[in-house]
């Protein structure tokens, strides 16, 4: 259905409220009494309320449609930007048909209803360790930033005033600095609606979204302090005042960040408890945070802080109690409300701006705010940078810097709080507020459009033309992956001794209150994994991972995504309509290695090399610095990076079990029984009848047992020397030398999970190395995935196999078959 | 922690002038290393490494936790810590001797001797094609990866031997800005 027709209905549907809402105010009170029993009757009035507000969501909701519907137009056109012209057509029609502005974005709606979705959805899903590592950068610009920014407006705006080119108002210093403090803040919502379309650096983006939100407390304070003031009168404004003023801005952003986070507390609390209602437990996490929100409002703390921290620091606890279920309604929930509320905001703005009534147009002051605001934004961000650069392990870069001046967003909360203004107090407040709309509009639409462009070109113009080869693909990216890690081992991403001590505090005494007992047992389990590498729970941590997250992981075994990508025959036509279907999906966002794709595709005719760069392109690992698309208002990320972190997780995990047992086992001849533990215990684990030698285990059950109750150590590779020796027989020589063969292999050969021996699994899985050492195909990881704990299901998963050697996991799955069934390893263990 | 960390490790000078760094960053460095070692053994073990959480989560975490710990050894202590890290000193704007190990010869090198498994001075096809199998999502069918890795190997080996010494490596890579890919501002 293309968009004439679809525009055609929008219109029509757009009518509608607007003919309604006349109708309410025009239609004559019946007041003569009825003659006879109405069967049915247009009971207009009764639902006159509610009707119209669910219209104008409908219709905002189904412009988002008709916007996607056109690919290219979203691509350059920020939503945010159409939203506010269909405003505007909509506000235009109401104001056709009936000379009146019913319909505008009051600052009671907006900011009880349309406003704490969003923010709450900000703080939710902040990703917490980046907002904490550069949160003294974004206090940094939230606090002196923002005072900087209305100070000089303010000041400036005066000044000019004082030289008369502005005409006559009725305008003082005071009112002057409240407007340059409404002015000032940049808005979170204008800035995620923008920077979603454009994706920079995490640094970057954490630092102006973490902006957006904090500086609501400098604004709430500056905005209370000026309107105060003005109402007092600028005689009766002493030091007194202003220090009160100064004292007001410590104790609402610290009070409100209180209030957020004793909230915080409370719904993981409550989260703990949820266990027999899951049904309701996602409504919790809404009730609370908004209770924090309007209990700040109520003590005239900073609201928009309060329910930020509330979701800052609910999301650990409450993400890791509360059912899988429950937490994706929680994100998809919140997300609708936030993508609906912003859409709603901005769709409102174009509906307010058409009111003439408060159109007061002053040339000179609406020009001059503009430039203000965007020079002074500019020089307090340079100012800013340079100093902060002296302390920051990751410096901001000029690229950064422009992104940052010119991202910096004006939208609904200006607005708001300049359409709260009384007339009374403040005379020119409708100056204010045209300007006031036009500043919105000017930063949403222009900056919006044409930040994307922007940044394209700057990125453009410092990185090299010619595109990449392959060589440099390839080791480009293993260079990024090393320098993550050596960040890592050197400790230069975060504080890391802050963080240290936070997570000691949170794991003795934060999570034992507020994080269910499972939950607590499971992550301390990965924490053992992590520094203990002790071979049970690392084991159980696999397992349970590949259960838990097995949604994403476990994809089906189909064709299906083999199809997409018919690597085995490059046919010229497959390749390029798999490359084009790849641009066709990225063309959303700016996507620079897409459009590098782009050309080479043009320019090269070589399909073998469009297939080797396509394959690279598309599943080379992302190191750390590339950029996570963090923040979407728009989607959930079921990011490719999970998939990713987990396969490489895994991967690790093995090859850390196995070459942790090969320094036990290769190095010293008499660990061979650790291996056996260790392998019989990984048997247990994995529950498979399989084994090397099927004979011996059904020789020492018992000594399964025993093995099992021996706990050795396994963290410290040099302290080996306390084991007691087992007496299992010539046997458990002949598997040790066995195993030992096994773990020889996998160094020299190709190391291809796919095939590579696994710790726990491969020493069953490859059941006659005698026979052949790389040739034996092991199933896929994904094959071994879905093995089920009990021996029983085994032959059922012949048709699961995802290798591409197809018949011979058909039979590896025949292959326990004939190894004898008395053994059951899992019946008594874990 | 706090006494240990202010006392400077032995032969501080020396280590400063063999691999560069400032004593300031040393210092910095050593901090890095008793945090890291978690048991105050006074050297690190690979457990000690492999238990940072954003390491288990990097394809070549193994790969560059064995550079710390060559030839299968099990303990490193702060002079190799330090040696290593060296290599990811900023070159520019520093003065920098040619050989020195932050040159971004010696980083390319450090690469270089992450690929090699061996240890022969060559990267064989088997070795790239390992190392191209971890950096690689698991659906990649084998002859795709094959293909790519011989496709590399093709494309940077100019002496026709079928594998890369050290020249073909920084051949294939010049173009790419190794300095400022591999190094970390703490160590400036």
């Amino acid at each position: 259905m293309g968009p004439a027709p679809c525009l055609g209905l929008l219109l029509g549907l757009l009518a509608l409220p607007a003919t309604l809402g006349q109708r309410s105010s025009g239609s004559p009170i019946n007041s003569s009494q009825p003659q006879s029993f109405a069967i049915v009757s247009f009971k207009w009035n009764h639902v006159k309320d509610p009707y119209i507000i669910t219209l104008w969501i409908l219709v905002a909701s189904l412009a988002k449609i008709v916007f996607h519907l056109s690919h290219k137009v979203t691509r350059v056109v920020p939503e945010s930007a159409l939203l506010i012209v269909l405003g505007l057509f909509l506000g235009g029609i109401v104001w056709a048909a009936d000379h009146i502005a019913s319909f505008t974005l009051t600052p009671n709606v907006f900011f009880f209803y349309l406003l704490p979705p969003i923010v709450l959805d900000a703080g939710y899903f902040m990703p917490n360790r980046l907002f904490f590592g550069n949160l003294g950068s974004i206090l940094l610009y939230a606090v002196i930033g923002t005072v900087w920014n209305a100070a000089t407006t303010g000041l400036s705006l005066y000044g000019v005033y004082l030289t008369g080119i502005m005409g006559h108002l009725d305008i003082g210093l005071l009112d002057f600095l409240l407007f340059g403090s409404l002015i000032a803040a940049v808005d979170p919502v204008a800035v995620l609606a923008v920077f979603e379309e454009v994706h920079v650096n995490e640094v970057l983006f954490i630092i102006v979204f973490g902006e957006s939100l904090l500086n609501d407390a400098v604004t709430v304070v500056l905005y209370n302090v000026f309107e105060s003031f003005v109402a007092i009168g600028p005689e009766n404004v002493t030091g007194i005042e202003c220090a009160k003023g100064i004292v007001s801005f410590f104790v609402v952003s610290l009070g409100g960040t209180l209030v957020g986070i004793f909230f915080a507390f409370l719904l993981s609390l409550v989260s703990r408890f949820t266990k027999h209602v899951r049904i309701i437990e996602p409504g919790f996490v809404f009730i609370i945070s908004y209770l924090s929100y309007l209990t700040a409002e109520m003590l005239s703390l900073s609201a928009i802080l309060a329910i930020t921290f509330c979701g800052i620091c609910c999301q650990k606890y409450v993400k890791a109690n509360i059912s899988e279920q429950s937490s994706t309604t929680v994100r998809y929930t919140m997300k609708m409300l936030a993508s609906g509320a912003e859409t709603i905001i901005f769709m409102f703005l174009g509906i307010s701006a058409v009111n003439p009534e408060i159109w007061t147009w002053n040339t000179a002051f609406i020009l001059l705010t503009l430039v203000f605001i965007s020079v002074y934004r500019v020089i307090g961000v340079v100012l800013q940078t340079w100093i902060l650069n002296h302390y920051r392990m990751v410096q901001l870069e000029i690229i950064d810097q422009v992104v940052m001046s010119y991202g910096g967003l004006r939208g609904a909360v200006a607005f708001a709080l300049v359409a709260l203004l009384d007339m009374n107090k403040v005379k020119e407040r409708n100056l204010f507020v045209s300007t006031t709309i036009i500043v919105v509009f000017f930063t949403v639409i222009f900056q919006g459009l044409t930040i994307k462009p922007l940044v394209q070109w700057l990125k453009v113009k410092k990185t090299e033309h010619r595109e990449p080869k392959l060589n440099e693909k390839l080791h480009g990216r293993a260079f990024d992956h090393i320098l993550s890690a050596i960040e890592d081992i050197s400790g230069q991403i975060g504080h890391n001794y802050l963080r240290d001590k936070w997570s000691n505090f949170d794991r003795k005494f934060l999570s034992k209150i507020l994080m269910r007992r499972s939950a607590q047992k499971s992550r301390d389990q990965i924490l053992n994994v992590f520094h203990e590498l002790n071979l049970k729970d690392a084991i159980t941590y696999v397992a349970e991972g590949e259960r838990r997250g097995s949604l994403a992981f476990i994809r089906s075994p189909s064709t299906d995504n083999m199809v997409n990508v018919d690597f085995s025959t490059p046919r010229p036509s497959t390749v390029e309509s798999s490359v084009s279907y790849l641009l066709r999906e990225k063309a959303g966002p700016v996507c620079l290695d897409m459009q590098a794709l782009e050309q080479r595709r043009k320019s090269i005719r070589d399909t073998e090399d469009t297939v080797t760069h396509h394959t690279l392109q598309q599943y080379l690992y992302k190191p750390r610095q590339e950029h996570k698309h963090l923040y979407s208002r728009h989607e959930i990320m079921h990011n490719e990076d999970e998939k990713q972190d987990k396969e490489i997780f895994h991967r690790t995990m093995r090859k850390r079990l196995e070459s942790f047992k090969s320094t036990k086992l290769g190095i010293n001849h008499s660990k061979k029984l650790n291996k056996i533990h260790k392998r019989d215990r990984g048997q247990k684990r994995r529950n498979s009848s399989v084994i090397p030698n099927g004979k011996i285990p059904s020789e020492n059950p018992v000594q399964d047992f025993a093995l099992k109750e021996k706990d050795l150590e396994f963290s410290e590779p040099e302290d080996s020397n306390d084991y007691e020796t087992l007496h299992l027989g010539k046997g458990v020589d002949f598997l040790a030398d066995v195993t030992k063969q096994n773990f020889t292999d996998t160094p020299s050969g190709i190391d291809n999970p796919v095939f590579s021996a696994d710790d726990g699994q491969s020493v069953y899985m490859k059941f006659s190395p005698w026979l052949s050492s790389e040739d034996t195909v092991v199933p896929s990881q994904r094959a071994r995935v879905q093995i089920p704990y009990s021996p029983n299901n085994f032959r059922r998963l012949t048709p699961f196999r995802l290798s591409n050697k197809s018949i011979d996991s058909f039979l590896q799955a025949d292959g326990p078959e004939d190894r004898p069934r008395s053994f059951l390893p899992e019946s008594t263990h874990m | 922690m706090g006494a240990a960390a202010a006392r400077p490790p032995p032969g501080l000078g020396a280590l400063s002038d063999e691999t560069g760094l400032s004593p300031a960053a040393l210092m910095r460095l050593h901090e890095r290393f008793q945090a890291l070692d978690r048991d105050d053994k006074g050297h690190l073990s690979p457990a000690d490494l492999q238990a940072l959480e954003g390491l288990a989560l990097n394809p070549l975490c193994e790969r560059i936790v064995g550079a710390f710990f060559p030839a299968g050894a099990q303990r490193a202590d702060f002079p190799t810590f330090a040696r290593v890290l060296a290599h990811f000193r900023p070159a520019e704007g520093a003065p920098c001797e040619p050989g020195g190990p932050s040159s971004p010869g010696s980083k390319l090198r450090f690469v270089f001797e992450l690929y090699d498994l061996d240890g022969d001075g060559q990267i064989s096809y088997r070795e790239l094609l390992q190392v191209l199998r971890l950096m690689v999502g698991l659906e990649v069918p084998d002859e795709a990866l094959a293909a790519v890795a011989a496709r590399a190997l093709r494309e940077a080996d100019r002496s026709g031997r079928g594998t890369l010494c050290f020249e073909d490596f920084a051949k294939a890579v010049e173009r790419l800005d190794v300095d400022r890919r591999m190094s970390i501002w703490m160590l400036k």
